[in-house]
């Protein structure tokens, strides 16, 4: 027996042997195969009885598990065994694996509560430390509760070695046993004052505990000061400044006092951690002061001298501190730096290039957004793409923040935008988009310009290829459709709009430009029918006649032929190839024609709407749509088939289209009213919509809402259905084109539902916008936004109308009127109010225990080890019943409502403490005494006779007065 | 907090790719949970990385990597990649010391050193005994 366990323990692959083996592995490749041959070892050593086979065999599968993720937690048991063996050696590799592999659904950490206590209670300090730290990190809350006595009696240990391990595991066990703070949390403190050792890691649990709930720690505030002002140790006063800037803001009396000791340290300390510590509590807390906020800002001007070896660090986090400076609207220090700031923005280090920008951003304002932008986009160009969108992306962020509230040129916005836009590198396609769209919605003034931007962009051919833009063109194409009016040259438009090259966008995009086409069509021929009617004769002079011959030879053919096309294509597919060919033919031609109708409109600017132009823009939409009538996908289609729809319709209603002279006669004035009718339904004005506009859409008592919907099923089944009855539908329109009839009854529709929408639009058009109902006009008109704005006067509601008086020192280029942008009133607040409550309602079961220790709650059943607290807690008494009015942790936030009734919301916090200051003014006298009493005694507070009665008034926290 | 880790595939990409001379500051939230940092540091072949949240002061965290190296330094005598490699146990061992269940314990490196000895001591201790036994056991037959 012990013969074998000796062969086996001779002939076992030790740990070295293993790492030795995989680093041969290494350059083969076999590393894999290597791992499973000794995981397979490893499996039959685990099993040995000889408990040396077996601690080597777990400790190689702990090695497996950290650097090859191998899973370890079969051998869970077998950790258990080595962890229990009596040889130190062995135990370690035990309590390693422990730590590496035992998580709280490790059902085997039941059986180890035994061996922990009685590794605790070793008088092995080292053994005691391998307990501890396991603990620290695998403690449940079965253990943590099992054994609390076992650390109790550790905290006061006289080895350091065990005494701040036992310290530090406090923070575990009370995370997870919240209860074990009756029993330990004196002995903890007494760690923070006692002089024979360092308060480190004591102080370290402080922070832990402090940044997960600071209210409860107040009451520790003396101690903490008394470190911050003796220590000598870095580390600690580190440790001590982040528990400040946890607790400052929520005692106006502490911050003042903290004050001196820090500007003392800044003044003092020749390393830079506690300088930058001391910094950042300075910035984050302590603004208020400004001899300390000066001094805190020149030392971080002196992190950006180069004389400290140009340390990238501390330039990164100089600008850090600067950041948080600027968000609290201390500008004043970013802009002392500036030049370092702007000069940073080069730099080659990521973090300072990325922090520097976030200033820059910080200092943007109304009047120099021009010149920084137009710097930073040229920083852009030069930079990696990377940091290029970044800086993209944070000029859009800042100038739409707050609806664009920096921004009084919204022409140049937009003109930047469109620059951006083409920006190599610019991957901010999305935000473009939604900015575009925003600002045409909100801005009218700005259209015109939108317009043109818009314009530039989609005849860009070469923008089409590059998928980053396509959702920029998206709202390039949508917007010219919109606002076709303020458009230079519709047929440039159309003709971009239809560019061949357009099969490059994505399906949805595309839909969007043909369904501008339609817009832009409408738009066209309207006027062109509405200038006819007025000066028809007119129009015979102007008329170029060589143009004229263009049309007659192209033009009776074309139509024909798209026609034909139309109708194959829907019959059968397979006759695809000859037609495309065809229309690639004639596309040549048809460029032809389109240039000659460009500058046909050229030469005759004041009148556009010729004749001509008129029957080159058909000929133009037939040919790049016909084929698309046939897509495959349905937005695509529909949308290309209601464009040749209408043409078909008006050549039929309105015969004298095609002719050149001539007035409209009677029955075609119907078709005008139709083309009238769809124009209307364009033409009006889109306006932003609030995000919780649904909300307020009262449901009317008529409508019966069903709880169930399984009915849908039914309808979506017939959803399902109707694309093929929407193909049979075309085969009707196309392939029986004699029957006019049938045509005239397919054609209806489209008109019937425009008028549907816009009889919709005026009866529900109130509730998608915001607050109309306010507005007692009694209109039943789709508002349009600015008459809106206009009839609304809440002065928090739809629009920002800065009258800008602009600053005489400013540049003359901001002369221009801030144009009105529409706002909404709740839609567009920033998110950031449910935010800021979150942190406070953290009111868990740990802070409860510990406020009821801080505060002298010590009447639940304590442990027989706390001897002093019987002394005081007779006294304690009269506060613990001012304080239990509700649940514990809730005491604080009770106790505000009672003192302050007037106070509505008991969450804010820092109007609480001024209040309280200004009571406790009232008894300065009093006050005082007590708490020099207060610095005498440590903690042990409750104590004159004077602070009972206070109790009654002020709340639970006491005085601080240090 | 503070997590030590040191040489873990994903993250060597990361900082291999960052280049000289630049802060060694990383944000790692994506990695290890919201306003969690990484601080790392290099010693000719040795990476080393620490995992930190707003519990620690980044500077400091800079100089923790001082010590921890200073403590391998004098353990193995100029430290090098192999003694990393090769030492598993020993460096646990180490860093147990000066981080302890996610909090910096220790952060003098003579305190740390004093620790190690003596746990070292121990372990070899109680492994000769394994081995006179077993073998005086295997003698007696």
């Amino acid at each position: 027996m012990a013969g074998s366990s000796i062969m086996e323990s001779l002939f076992q692959r030790s740990l070295e042997d293993l790492i030795k083996g995989l680093r041969l592995q290494l350059m083969g490749g076999g590393e894999s195969k290597f791992i499973a041959k000794s995981m397979e070892e490893i499996r039959r050593e685990i099993k040995s009885t000889d408990i040396q086979t077996k601690s080597t065999a777990l400790e190689k599968l702990t090695y497996l598990n950290s650097i090859h993720a191998i899973d370890m937690s079969w051998a869970s048991f077998h950790v258990v065994e080595v962890m229990s063996s009596n040889k130190f050696a062995q135990k370690k590799i035990g309590y390693l694996a422990a730590s590496q592999s035992f998580n709280e659904s490790t059902d085997v950490i039941l059986l180890i509560t035994n061996q922990l206590r009685k590794d605790l209670t070793s008088t092995n300090q080292f053994e005691v430390g391998l307990a501890l730290e396991c603990l620290s990190v695998i403690a449940t809350t079965d253990l943590a509760r099992d054994l609390t006595p076992e650390i109790f009696t550790l905290l006061s240990s006289t080895k350091i070695f065990v005494k701040k391990k036992a310290v530090a595991v406090i923070l575990r066990v009370f995370s997870k046993y919240p209860d074990a703070v009756r029993v330990s949390f004196k002995r903890l403190v007494e760690n923070l004052e006692s002089s024979n050792s360092d308060p480190a890691a004591a102080i370290g649990v402080f922070c832990e505990l402090t940044s997960r709930d600071p209210r409860s720690y107040l009451p520790l505030a003396p101690e903490f000061y008394r470190i911050l002002v003796d220590s000598k140790n870095n580390w600690v006063l580190i440790k001590v400044l982040k528990i400040f800037s946890e607790l400052a803001p929520l005692e106006p009396r502490l911050a003042k006092r903290i004050v001196d000791p820090i500007s003392e340290h800044m003044i003092r300390t020749a390393s830079k951690s506690l300088m930058f510590e001391c910094i950042r509590t300075v910035v984050t807390c302590l603004t208020d002061y400004e001899t300390v906020l000066k001094l805190a800002v020149e030392k971080i001007s002196e992190f950006f001298l180069s004389d400290n070896d140009d340390d990238p660090n501390l330039k990164y986090l100089g600008l850090q501190a600067l950041s948080i400076l600027a968000s609290k609207e201390h500008l004043w220090a970013v802009v002392e730096n500036k030049e370092f700031v702007i000069k940073s923005l080069s730099d080659m280090d990521p973090n300072i290039k990325f922090e520097s920008l976030r200033l820059v951003m910080e200092m943007v304002s109304e009047s120099n957004v021009a010149e920084i932008t137009h710097v930073l986009v040229g920083y852009a160009l030069k930079s990696d793409p990377e940091f290029c969108n970044e800086i993209l992306g944070s000029i859009l962020l800042t100038c739409s923040r707050n609806v664009y509230q920096v921004i009084v040129d919204f022409d140049w916005y937009v003109s930047l935008l469109g620059e951006m836009s083409r920006n190599p590198h610019c991957q901010k396609g999305e935000e473009i988009e939604r900015q575009l769209v925003d600002i045409c919605l909100r801005v009218r003034e700005v259209r015109p310009e939108l317009v043109r931007v818009a314009r530039d962009l989609l005849i860009d051919p070469a923008l089409l290829s590059n998928p980053y833009m396509h959702r920029i063109l998206r709202a390039a194409a949508w917007v010219s459709g919109e606002h076709v009016e303020f458009s230079r040259n519709p047929f440039e438009l159309m003709e971009a709009l239809l560019q061949p090259r357009t099969h490059l966008l994505p399906p949805l995009i595309r839909a969007v430009y043909i369904q501008s086409a339609f817009k832009v069509l409408v738009f066209c021929l309207q006027s062109y029918l509405v200038q006819k009617e007025v000066i028809s004769s007119s129009l015979d002079d102007l008329a170029p006649r060589g143009f004229g011959l263009h049309f007659d030879r192209n033009f009776p053919e074309s139509s024909e032929l798209s026609k034909q096309e139309a109708s194959a294509d829907c019959e059968q597919d397979g006759d695809f190839n000859p037609r495309l060919k065809r229309t690639a033919e004639d596309y040549t031609g048809d460029r032809i024609v389109a240039n000659g109708q460009t500058s046909s409109s050229v030469s005759l600017e004041n009148d556009p709407f010729t004749h001509e132009s008129i029957v080159n823009l058909l000929h133009l939409i037939k040919r790049a749509l016909g084929p698309l009538s046939g897509s495959d996908e349905v937005e695509v289609q529909e949308r290309a088939r209601s464009v040749l729809g209408l043409i078909d319709l008006m050549e039929q209603e309105i015969p004298g289209l095609l002719v050149r002279e001539g007035s409209l006669k009677g029955e075609e004035l119907q078709g005008l009213k139709v083309l009238d009718l769809i124009q209307h339904s364009f033409s009006k004005e889109l306006g932003p919509v609030s995000l919780s506009a649904q909300e307020r859409v009262l449901v009317p008592d008529t409508l019966l809402l069903k709880e169930n919907l399984a009915e849908l099923d039914t309808v979506c089944g017939d959803i399902l259905l109707s694309p093929s009855s929407t193909f049979s539908l075309g085969n009707i329109l196309f392939g029986e084109k004699n029957n006019t009839l049938q045509k005239e009854k397919e054609s209806e529709p489209s008109t019937e539902s425009t008028s549907l929408l816009a009889e919709h639009r005026k009866r529900h058009g109130l509730y998608y916008l915001s607050s109309t109902d306010k507005n007692g006009s009694g209109s039943n008109d789709y508002p349009p936004v600015n008459e809106m704005n206009n009839l609304i006067d809440g002065a928090q509601d739809l629009l920002k109308l800065t009258a800008q008086s602009v600053d005489s020192k400013k540049k003359s280029s901001y002369s221009k009127r801030r144009p009105m942008v529409v706002r909404l009133d709740d839609g567009d607040e920033e998110a950031g109010l449910a935010v800021e409550k979150t942190k406070d309602s953290k009111d868990d079961s740990l802070s409860g225990v510990v406020r009821d220790i801080l505060l002298g709650d010590e009447t639940k059943p304590m442990s027989s080890q706390s001897k002093p607290s019987g002394k005081s807690s007779g006294k304690r008494r009269v506060k613990e019943v001012t304080l239990n009015i509700g649940h514990p942790s809730q005491s604080k936030e009770t106790l505000g409502e009672v003192e302050i009734p007037r106070q509505g919301s008991s969450n804010v916090h820092s109007s609480h403490g001024k209040e309280r200051h200004r009571r406790s003014k009232k008894k300065d006298g009093d006050k005082d005494e007590s708490s020099r009493k207060d610095k005498q005694m440590g903690h042990r507070r409750g104590r004159s006779k004077n602070q009972q009665s206070a109790d009654i008034q002020t709340p639970a926290i006491p005085d601080y007065l240090l | 907090m503070a997590i030590t880790t040191n040489s873990s595939r994903k993250r060597i990409s990361v900082l291999c790719s960052r280049a000289e001379n630049v802060s060694n500051f990383i944000k790692a939230d994506s990695l290890f949970g919201p306003d969690t940092r990484l601080v790392y540091k290099h010693y000719a072949t040795l990476y080393f990385v620490f995992v930190f949240d707003s519990s620690e002061n980044e500077l400091a965290m800079l100089d923790l990597i001082q010590v921890f190296v200073e403590t391998l330094d004098k353990c193995f005598k100029n430290v090098c990649e192999l003694d990393v490699v090769f030492n598993f146990s020993k460096m646990h061992t180490i860093l147990n010391e000066i981080i302890f269940g996610g909090q910096v314990l220790e952060t003098s490196s003579t305190e740390v050193m004093k620790a190690v000895e003596e746990i070292t001591k121990l372990e070899k201790a109680s492994n000769t005994i394994t081995l006179s036994k077993s073998v005086s056991s295997w003698q007696g037959r």
